[in-house]
């Protein structure tokens, strides 16, 4: 048996379980993930900077680590906690084990625990600051350390995820359209849908300015997913409203929904304790159709579900609902009546989970054809 | 979407008898889909022809038709009620196949009734495997490109078969075309065995067809269950990984949800092929199950079939998942969309997500082999198994664990204890798939055996197996420690260890290790099955247990009975026990208590969430029973626990619940006792003035032999405490009596032998009543058709008894009290009778609710069960009758002459099992039951009635042709009437030698035949078995020859048998039933026979 791990809450909450993945001490928001499979890109998106993620599912790590699923280069996670790792990986694409991998980027996990009672103590009192040490077993000492850490709101994180330099991704076949996407903590998947419809992407860092992305001569623009509070992140609105301004076509995902509503005027505000899992009905409002989605987010924008806004770049109406609360999941810019942007708050690019709202990507591909 | 305002009345088609491949998880599912049809305000019309379904109660349909599931009688119900939409999914393969053969000839068009769920289009694009194929690989706008399938050719004749498997290359797998379950499918691995797999499998294809397959033998196998509506809104509500590999039928198969070993990018490969095959086959509305194969080499995935039905799995799926998928597949059938169905357990949400699991479900299936010695046991496509459990754990050692004590099978849970064997024997014998190879798989990792060895025989995943190896190590752990400490204790409970095997590993009493563990407060939480992961709070407590820290059992006020189930289904242990429980938690409930099922079965209506107030999904053991009472009295009082209505199982546990301190309500365990066993039982009968058969009671062969000399042979032999007859024999001499001693392995000083005097001719009787401590209530009197001898539960019988007397019936009410005193019940008692020569005797008495419950209820319109619980909660017959749970007067023992003759008929699996050369098991009725299920036939007249119990089970007379006759000695005499009857009756008569002359003699016109044992070389003209196999013989009267004598008849007759079972030819094997038989001929050859709902019996 490893050693032992202790994890406080910020209410005080202890939970005693065994370390998982590196030693030592870690802090961040608690967060839960529902997802059954895909612990490999959960692990690897940037949004998940900041957050310790427990998983729901019991048995994590079955399938290993290989060299394709990961979303970024690296683990973003502040802390993993899981109920039962897999001892033993099996799958003809592992390559090593998740304690392995956790280990070697040094992140800090603990498993063995009540997940589910912690699961129900974040539902019912709301996303907190946590410590996970195997350091520390001193519940009152960790405890302290918990509650110095910083809150999740106001947090500006986008920046500390983002590329350092641009990069761009190349259009499989033939060339169709160039799309700036401004990463904010972007996942691998994303560039990759977007370059499997023909769009030569050019990744740029989150603090590109809007010359910048007109330099590039875009034919749309993009904005990623990623970490933080939206509230905080006023030089990327900014420069969104610059690309409204130009009448650019736009698609945002998550954290890029969260700023189009911002630019647009509208509010953020944080949910009690989120979405995050693979399983969340959306309906598209614009056909009625329901789609089981992907989703990763603390915050959401606060927008009137009926009817539209007028803003100085046209009609807001929010295209996307989130069935299990009624949720804001997606916006849509008419002008004119024309579509010219669009934002959702889950993840279309899926990885992991489901495929249906793979269409949005299409659809970006439509409003970019017709702006032509 | 709201619901659809075009119709008003829907046909709902049931699945019939419980047969292997096709068990109550239909009842399950079609008893969702009545209840909520009529919520919606439809008037629904049911077709089943099982009784011992709550589907048929009246209340769950407006009108309910216990009528066989034939084209023929269900357009009799078409014409008669004229519905708008004919609902057929969701009883199974038979309801599916009826609803296409009444399309096809033109019913469904005649009468302008919609086929609503899946069209007969959809149907057949999903059933027609070559056009399923084409279906598959036409997809090639899924990301990943089209999916494969498996290389295959399908095949009309046996030419086309060889040609096909040499092209394909050996092994290759045989698929017949619309059976249910497998039948008659298999693996070749030579022509030999293609010859004899592929001929069986032609002729069970309704269309003569089978497809000859390339070999995926070993693969991982994996289900989808897909869900879809009207708006083409599709959600995958569970994925199912098989423990045991391709090559064994996903029935059979240990199989665990969720999916395991598969990555997010396989696992979202497969949901988007299997939403795309449910749109693409055209389901547009409803459930259906899609299987897959994964090489566990290189991940190459290959779409397997799909069942665009709701399925055996998709029952496993809504109990392991919490949604319900028979109940959202009959809203998405009238019209609403997912999104505007609420999620029953959330509240809050809608159904159109797909749940997500925070714990895992093991399914083991339950086979009875040892009912059929001769059948091979070796685990192919052809499913075999009779039942399932399900474990369920916060992780994949706990559920299992769970799983296999479950089971009830006392070696299903590992031995860690035992010497091992031999590494090398051990991997030789797990490479062969078969019941019990899990326990040979922990033995071979005890003895040794690597990871990697156990997959090269096995093709298990290694991550299952080596979640085996970390069990064995805590318990190599719990073994080797110099102290049990706490944490160690809790280590072994949290990896599924019961307190038994801890006990057995520290060579401690398992008295002592509960006692340490209750000392050190280690007890199992409650954890919610609740769809999301606790995203969102549940609202029905569907709780299993676990090692962990915090349990969600609410609180409660109102007092609370906990009713044990009967765990899986097994031969003399089905559904009809299930039905008991979930008539005391309907009568309960509406008695004001709080009502919690106990019960591990996922095939049953009792482990709904909607059945009882409370439902915990648990293995019915001491262990976890105590634990579950425990846990409830936290949660407020308790005013008892009812253990006589689910069967042998909660019955086995009552006395130690009791010494436990749980109160037992109804009767007491001392008085089960008092039945059970013969000394104490026999004082009573004497006290009472009545005979049991002359008895004794050995311990060893001499001891037997002295009693049966003393009786006189043939005398019936049988262990003590036995349910379905398990190891009953009839023994004609002290030869035959050594084999049996011998071959009953678990004779012993505590497990004695009966031997009881064979009541030869005498007529069988069942009596189910119920009695309060002052009045007794019958509730039935059935008279069997079959003579003593053959076990209640597979002979056909009738009620009201057909031939007994006022005489008769007021002895038998006279006797039943004074048993039903003298034993001291409270509640149900099923008494036994024998009558001969005006003379009854008592064979055996068992207080508790019986497999016959259902029936009587059903034949007679009184819930027997929901009376009994009431009983044993303290209310009298007195009340009952006031309060109109029971009549006001008389009961079932006086006739109302205007009630109907129901008549039961058992239903066999003979057809599912064969021998190690290939053939069936002999078919031969006897003291030991055999059937899987019943059915029932109701009319104003008995030859009507059992004409159509014998449609409804699937041999349906004929009503003229040539019946084949062979006979015993002893039965000549008997047969020569109803013989005679059936040349009145138009039959042509062929017999054998001896039967022909007896017959000739009584100037019965009759045609001989040879015998296989007289034929000789040159003999030019058929056999029998090839007249039979031909299809030139309609009905079968063969009666086999009991005593030593005549071997060669024995044999002759076991081929004439099982020709029977292969050509589906009706086989009658005794006089009574044959006699029964010219009543039903007669009553076709009448007319029209009509339809009667049991509401229009009222």
């Amino acid at each position: 048996m490893s050693a032992e791990a202790i994890l406080v809450l910020e209410d005080g909450r202890v939970f005693r379980g065994q370390s998982f993945g590196a030693e030592g001490e870690t802090f961040g928001e608690l967060v839960f993930n529902t997802g059954m499979s895909g612990y490999q890109e959960t692990l690897t998106d940037p949004s998940y900077r900041g957050q310790v993620v427990l998983m729901t599912a019991p048995h994590i790590g079955n399938t290993g680590w290989n060299d394709d699923d990961a979303e970024s280069g690296q683990i973003w996670v502040a802390g993993f906690i899981v109920r039962d790792p897999a001892p033993r990986p099996s799958n003809w694409r592992s390559t090593r084990s998740l304690d392995a991998a956790l280990a070697e980027q040094g992140i800090v996990g603990i498993s063995d625990i009540d997940t589910r009672a912690l699961t129900r103590h974040i539902r019912d009192r709301g996303a907190m600051r946590v410590g996970i040490s195997t350091t520390t077993l001193d519940e009152a000492q960790l405890l302290e350390r918990v509650l110095s850490q910083p809150v999740m709101t106001g947090a500006d994180l986008a920046s500390e995820v983002s590329t350092k330099a641009g990069y761009v991704v190349e259009a499989v076949g033939e060339k169709r359209f160039t799309v700036v996407a401004l990463d904010l903590g972007i996942k691998s998947m994303t560039p990759n849908q977007l370059a499997a419809r023909g769009i030569e992407v050019h990744v740029l860092p989150s603090h590109a300015s809007y010359e910048d992305i007109a330099g590039v001569e875009p034919d749309g623009v993009f904005f990623s997913n990623g970490p933080g509070d939206p509230a905080a992140a006023d030089g990327p609105v900014a420069v969104l409203r610059d690309v409204l301004d130009a009448e650019i076509p736009f698609f945002g995902i998550c954290f890029g929904n969260q700023l189009f509503g911002r630019a647009l005027g509208l509010g953020t505000y944080k949910l009690k304790f989120g979405h995050r899992g693979i399983n969340q009905p959306v309906l598209d409002r614009t056909t009625g159709r329901v789609e089981v989605t992907a989703h990763n987010h603390g915050f959401a924008v606060d927008a009137p579900l009926e009817g539209s806004v007028g803003t100085p770049y046209g009609e807001v109406t929010v295209s996307h609902v989130g069935l299990n609360d009624q949720v804001v999941e997606g916006l849509e810019l008419r002008r004119d009546g024309d579509l010219v942007g669009f934002s959702v708050q889950y993840h279309p690019e899926a990885a992991a989970g489901p495929h249906d709202a793979n269409y949005l990507f299409d659809r970006f591909v439509d409003v970019m054809r017709k702006d032509a | 979407m709201p619901r659809r305002t075009d119709i008003s009345s829907i046909l709902v088609i049931g699945s019939g008898p419980i047969v292997i491949g096709q068990a109550c998880e239909f009842d399950y599912s079609g008893t969702q889909a009545c209840r909520v049809l009529r919520e919606e305000g439809y008037r629904v019309v049911l077709v089943n022809s099982n009784p011992a379904t709550i589907m048929t109660d009246p209340d769950f349909a407006d009108a309910t038709y216990v009528e066989p599931i034939t084209p023929e009688f269900v357009e009799k119900v078409i014409a008669k009620e004229r519905p708008d939409a004919v609902l057929a999914t969701l009883g199974g393969q038979t309801a599916l196949n009826t609803a296409v053969a009444l399309h096809d000839n033109g019913v469904l068009e005649k009468y302008g009734v919609e086929l609503i769920g899946a069209s007969v289009e959809a149907i057949q694009r999903g059933e027609d495997r070559e056009r399923f194929k084409e279906i598959v690989l036409g997809m090639d706008y899924i990301a990943g490109g089209a999916p494969e399938v498996a290389k295959s050719q399908i095949c009309h004749t046996m030419d086309e078969v060889i040609a096909a498997a040499e092209e394909l290359g050996y092994p290759v797998v045989v698929r017949p075309s619309f059976t249910m379950g497998g039948v008659g499918s298999g693996f070749a691995h030579d022509e030999r065995e293609l010859r004899s797999i592929a001929g069986a499998g032609l002729a069970a294809s309704p269309v003569t067809e089978v497809l000859i397959e390339e070999s995926i033998l070993g693969w991982k196998e994996y289900e989808l269950e897909v869900m879809r509506d009207k708006a083409d809104n599709v959600v995958i509500v569970c994925s199912i990984e098989n423990f045991d590999p391709m090559g064994v039928h996903t029935g059979d198969s240990i199989t665990v949800a969720p999916a395991m070993t598969l990555t997010d990018r396989e696992f979202q490969r497969m949901r988007d092929i299997g939403i795309a095959v449910i749109r693409e086959v055209g389901v547009e509305t409803g459930g259906c199950n899609i299987q897959f194969a994964v090489n566990p080499d290189d991940g190459r995935m290959i779409v397997i079939e799909m069942n665009p039905r709701v399925s055996r799995s998709s029952a496993l799926a809504s109990k392991a998942t919490g949604f319900p998928i028979a109940k959202i597949a009959a809203k998405v059938a009238v019209g609403y969309t997912l999104d505007e169905i609420p999620n029953d357990i959330t509240g809050e949400t809608p159904a159109s997500f797909e749940p997500t699991l925070d714990y895992v479900i093991v399914k083991i299936p339950r086979f009875a082999f040892e009912k059929f010695p001769a059948a091979e046991s070796t685990l192919t496509t052809h499913m075999k198994s009779v039942g399932e459990v399900m474990g369920i754990g916060r992780n994949f050692a706990e559920a299992l664990g769970k799983a296999l004590r479950s089971l009830e099978d006392p070696k299903a849970p590992f031995d860690f204890v035992s010497d091992p064997g031999d590494v090398d024997e051990l991997l030789t014998e797990i490479a062969r798939p078969h019941d019990g190879r899990l326990a040979k798989v922990m033995l071979a990792l005890r003895a040794g055996a690597t990871v990697e060895q156990v997959f090269e025989a096995t093709k298990i995943d290694p991550w299952f197996l080596d979640q085996l190896m970390l069990i064995l190590e805590v318990a190599r752990e719990v073994q080797s420690a110099k102290d049990l400490t706490p944490a160690l204790l809790r280590r072994a409970k949290r990896y599924g260890l019961s307190d038994q095997q801890v006990a057995s590993l520290r060579s401690l009493s398992t008295d002592v290790v509960r006692g340490v563990r209750h000392a050190l407060g280690i007890r199992p939480v409650y954890k919610a099955v609740d769809t999301c992961a606790a995203e969102f709070e549940a609202l029905t407590p569907y709780l299993y247990s676990t090692f962990d820290e915090e349990t969600e059992v609410p609180p409660r006020t109102k007092e609370a009975v906990l009713i044990l189930g009967s765990g899986p289904n097994r031969i003399g242990q089905g559904i009809e026990f299930d039905y008991s429980c979930v008539h005391a938690t309907m009568a309960l409930r509406e008695a004001g208590y709080e009502t919690v099922m106990v019960n591990c079965n996922p095939e049953t209506v009792s482990t709904d969430y909607d059945t009882a107030d409370r439902l915990y999904f648990e293995p019915l053991t001491a262990e976890d029973v105590l634990e579950v009472y425990h846990a409830e009295l936290a949660a407020g009082p308790v005013a008892g626990v009812i253990c006589q209505l689910g069967g042998q199982t909660p019955l086995k546990l009552a006395q130690t619940l009791k010494d436990a301190g749980v109160p037992i309500v109804g009767t007491s365990p001392e008085a089960i006792d008092l039945a059970e066993e013969r000394g104490a039982f026999g004082r009573v009968l004497e006290r009472a003035g009545l005979t049991a058969p002359k008895h004794g009671m050995a311990h060893s062969f001499e001891e037997a032999k002295s009693i049966a000399a003393e009786i006189g042979y043939p005398v019936l032999v049988r262990p003590s405490y036995v349910l379905g007859g398990r190891g009953m024999k009839i023994v004609y001499n002290d030869e035959s009596m050594a084999r049996y001693i011998q071959e009953a392995t678990e004779v012993s000083e505590d497990k004695p032998v009966l031997v009881d005097r064979f009541l030869g001719d005498a007529v069988e009787i069942d009596v189910d009543a119920l009695y309060d401590g002052e009045e007794l209530y019958i509730g039935g009197i059935m008279e069997h058709i079959e003579e003593a001898g053959i076990h209640s539960g597979d002979s056909a019988c009738a009620l009201p008894p057909i031939t007994l007397g006022d005489a008769a019936i007021r002895q038998i009410r006279e006797a039943t009290l004074a048993i039903a005193e003298g034993v001291g019940v409270r509640g149900l008692i099923n008494i036994q009778f024998a009558l001969l020569s005006d003379r009854l005797y008592v064979l055996e008495a068992n207080p508790r609710a019986s497999r016959t419950v259902p029936f009587v209820s059903k034949a007679t319109d009184t819930s027997l069960a929901k009376a009994a619980a009431l009983l044993m909660m303290g209310r009298s017959i007195a009340q009952l009758r006031s309060e109109g749970w029971l009549d006001a007067e008389g009961d079932g023992s006086t006739m109302d002459p205007r009630g109907p003759v129901a008549v039961k008929e058992a239903v066999m699996p003979f057809n599912r099992f064969r021998t190690s050369s290939g053939a069936f098991v002999d078919t031969l009725l006897g003291p030991e039951m055999r059937s899987t299920g019943e059915v029932m036939g109701l009319s104003d007249n008995f030859g009507t009635a059992y004409a159509k119990s014998q449609a409804a089970g699937g041999g349906p007379l004929p009503t003229g042709g040539t019946l084949f006759v062979s006979i015993a000695d002893r039965d000549k005499r008997h047969a020569i009437w109803p013989l005679r009857r059936f040349v009145d009756l138009g039959f042509k008569l062929l017999a054998t030698r001896g039967t022909a002359s007896v017959l000739r003699r009584n100037g019965v016109e009759v045609e001989e035949v040879t015998k296989l044992s007289e034929r000789t070389a040159d003999e030019q003209r058929p056999s029998i078995t090839e007249l039979i196999t031909s299809g030139e013989i309609d009905l079968i009267f063969n009666t086999p020859d009991g005593g030593s004598a005549g071997e060669s008849t024995r044999e002759d007759g076991y081929f004439i048998r099982t020709a029977a079972v292969l050509a589906d030819v009706p086989l009658i094997t005794t006089v009574p039933g044959l006699a029964a038989a010219a009543q039903g001929i007669e009553a076709k050859q009448r007319g029209e026979i009509d339809v009667r709902s049991l509401q229009d019996w009222r």
